[in-house]
């Protein structure tokens, strides 16, 4: 088996092949065999467990009646969990946010990381310090941008934000009742344009700069430069940025549940947060385990390109 | 584009009268490169520094037109540290992300030795199958989580979020070390185990020295995911091992005036983590991306 054909959903094969194999040594070697089954077994028995207990609940719930209100009302349901979470628009609506709310914030950060990595990699003054300064977002934890924004940024009356539009003879936004779901993507934007920043400005480095000085020299500008050879050469860097944004970001839910609660109606609502209610507001078990099943599907699909990507880069 | 021109052309013919408007242009193209970047710099940084400056202002400068000129005050520091508790949701953080982050390196350290010195036909599916699970969503999840917490008693307990916290780096633990092992020369391993070191010894006297850089930079960053983690510790946790994630949370429902407060704390909570990542960001890549751009 090709380690490149791996996949999460293959996975569990891949972990009783890791126990078969010291048993068979394939290196022949028995105290090497021995010891690797020693030494990794904890990493990965562990790992195994906190995979496969609560996956295994999550669809055993997904097929049960289980309302944690109704203690009465128990048993086998079959896909009726199933049928009730796909003919209900609040799915739909939510799938529709989850997708808006991804599609918005990986565009924003990736070509906004993209041109701001190739201004970092120019040399200025004090270019250390304002790289440092750009990249900062992506430490602060979700509530505390949340929360920030939402107060001293966004605020209709005494946010920045509308204090500048007033300046500018602006008509001041009520961000969060107006526009929600904008506010929602502009925040976890900001979150995340310092990720792409950051791992596209260390892609930066391994760029030839004698390439482009020869390109330069055959005169090409610096428009044609950006097309013809930094793009190519941080295609790889971008892709990688783009499903690691993408299985983070299909599951927000600290910067809903401080900012919007998911309001105004379902404006906000993604797949998290709608399971979040189902299950720790409705205490809906079953529905939440099913939209649970289906949350790990889509990362899944994503999850595949991903790994099979990191697998191609590990047999280098 | 010009710029760009002449910079190749000077380049080619070098000759000394040209030197002084090519240099006067070079320095153009460098001021307005450092202008732009400046100002897209802080424009990104402004939330934190404003929330800083906030964070010294009485709560009725807070709420005033924005201003950098007001009388600095402490209070609300003293504030939040006195009557909001603000120590105990700090301690609770520093417990389940330190904690959570030891014990995920004590796990990991002997998985990556294994894997880049003593590799197999398995290892790379091992590794693989290790990174997939952190592709499991966490909201996946969430319900049988919180009820087999709930069965045993591990909800809002610091032991059950550092439970949750070490499984949930403990992929990128183990790919980062990972790397760095394998960056390590073989041959000084080799030359201990020719003076009769044992694999114990091996680790403890040449591994751990030898790549401490590495594993230092792979816990900074377990302490910083741990640290802003918010899924769970939100789910998790309510009043008694709620870590600073969750304890800002409740300033989302606030009653008068507020911003002042919200800030002070804000800025306890995320600098020790800002200057962290600071320290790490090169590392970091290599943890956050699975040594997929290095």
């Amino acid at each position: 088996m090709s380690a490149g054909r791996v996949t999460p959903v293959g996975s569990f094969l891949a972990t009783f092949m890791v126990t078969d194999m010291n048993k068979t040594r394939t290196s022949g070697r028995t105290i090497g065999g021995l010891r690797t089954l020693s030494l990794q077994a904890p990493a990965v028995s562990l790992l195994f467990l906190w995979m496969i207990v609560p996956l295994a609940m999550t669809v055993w719930f997904s097929l049960q009646r289980y309302n944690l209100l109704m203690p009465g009302m128990t048993g086998f349901a079959g896909l009726e969990n199933y049928e009730y979470l796909f003919t209900d628009p609040a799915l739909w609506s939510a799938m529709g946010t989850t997708l808006l709310m991804v599609g918005w914030v990986l565009v924003i950060t990736v070509v906004g990381g993209t041109l701001l990595a190739v201004l970092f990699q120019q040399d200025f003054m004090g270019r250390g310090i304002a790289r440092v300064l750009a990249i900062s977002p992506f430490f602060v934890m979700p509530t505390v941008s949340a929360l920030v924004w939402k107060n001293m940024m966004m605020h209709p009356a005494n946010g920045v934000l509308s204090w500048v539009a007033e300046s500018l003879g602006l008509p001041a936004v009520d961000w969060f009742s107006s526009l929600p779901l904008t506010s929602i993507i502009i925040i976890v934007a900001w979150q995340w344009l310092p990720f792409a920043l950051l791992i596209l400005l260390t892609a930066m480095q391994s760029l030839d700069e004698d390439q482009v000085e020869a390109a330069r020299m055959d005169g090409a500008g610096p428009i044609a430069i950006f097309f013809f050879i930094t793009l190519p050469h941080l295609k790889r860097a971008i892709s990688v940025v783009i499903m690691i944004e993408m299985i983070f970001l299909l599951t927000i839910f600290a910067e809903i549940f401080v900012t919007t609660s998911g309001g105004p109606g379902l404006a906000t609502t993604n797949l998290a947060y709608l399971i979040y209610i189902r299950a720790l507001l409705d205490f809906d078990v079953g529905m939440a385990s099913a939209g649970g099943v289906v949350a790990i599907i889509l990362a899944n699909i994503v999850a595949i390109f991903l790994v099979r990507m990191v697998a191609k880069n590990l047999e280098n | 584009m010009t710029t760009a021109r002449t910079h190749s052309v000077s380049g080619a013919s070098a000759s000394p009268v040209k030197r002084s408007p090519l240099a006067s242009t070079l320095l153009n193209r460098r001021l307005w490169l450092g202008v732009l970047g400046w100002t897209l710099a802080l424009m990104i940084f402004f939330p934190i520094f404003w929330m800083v400056l906030t964070g010294f202002k009485t709560e009725a400068d807070a709420i005033a037109d924005p201003s950098l000129i007001f009388s600095p005050t402490l209070e609300n520091y003293a504030e939040v540290q006195s009557r909001a508790g603000y120590a105990k949701f700090a301690f609770n953080s520093v417990v389940v992300a330190f904690g959570s982050t030891l014990l995920a390196l004590l796990i990991a350290i002997p998985a990556a030795y294994s894997m880049a010195f003593l590799p197999t036909k398995r290892t790379k599916g091992t590794l693989l199958w290790m990174l997939s699970t952190k592709m499991l969503p966490p909201v996946g999840v969430l319900v049988p989580i919180y009820l087999l917490f709930r069965d045993v008693g591990l909800l809002d307990t610091r032991t059950g979020l550092v439970i949750v916290y070490t499984l949930m780096n403990l992929p990128i633990v183990v790919w980062m070390l990972y790397t760095f092992f394998k960056d390590m020369p073989k041959d000084i391993l080799e030359a201990g185990r020719m003076d009769g070191a044992g694999t114990l010894q091996e680790v403890i006297y040449l591994l751990l020295p030898l790549t401490l850089p590495g594993i230092a930079s792979t816990g900074l960053l377990a302490v910083i995911l741990s640290w802003n983690e918010a899924f769970w510790s939100l789910n998790l946790t309510s009043s008694q091992a709620a870590p600073l994630t969750a304890y800002i949370a409740s300033f989302s429902s606030p009653e008068g005036l507020f911003w002042a407060k919200l800030s002070a704390a804000s800025t306890m909570a995320i600098a020790p983590i800002i200057v962290f990542g600071w320290l790490t960001q090169k590392q970091m890549v290599r943890g956050l991306t699975f040594g997929a751009v290095k």
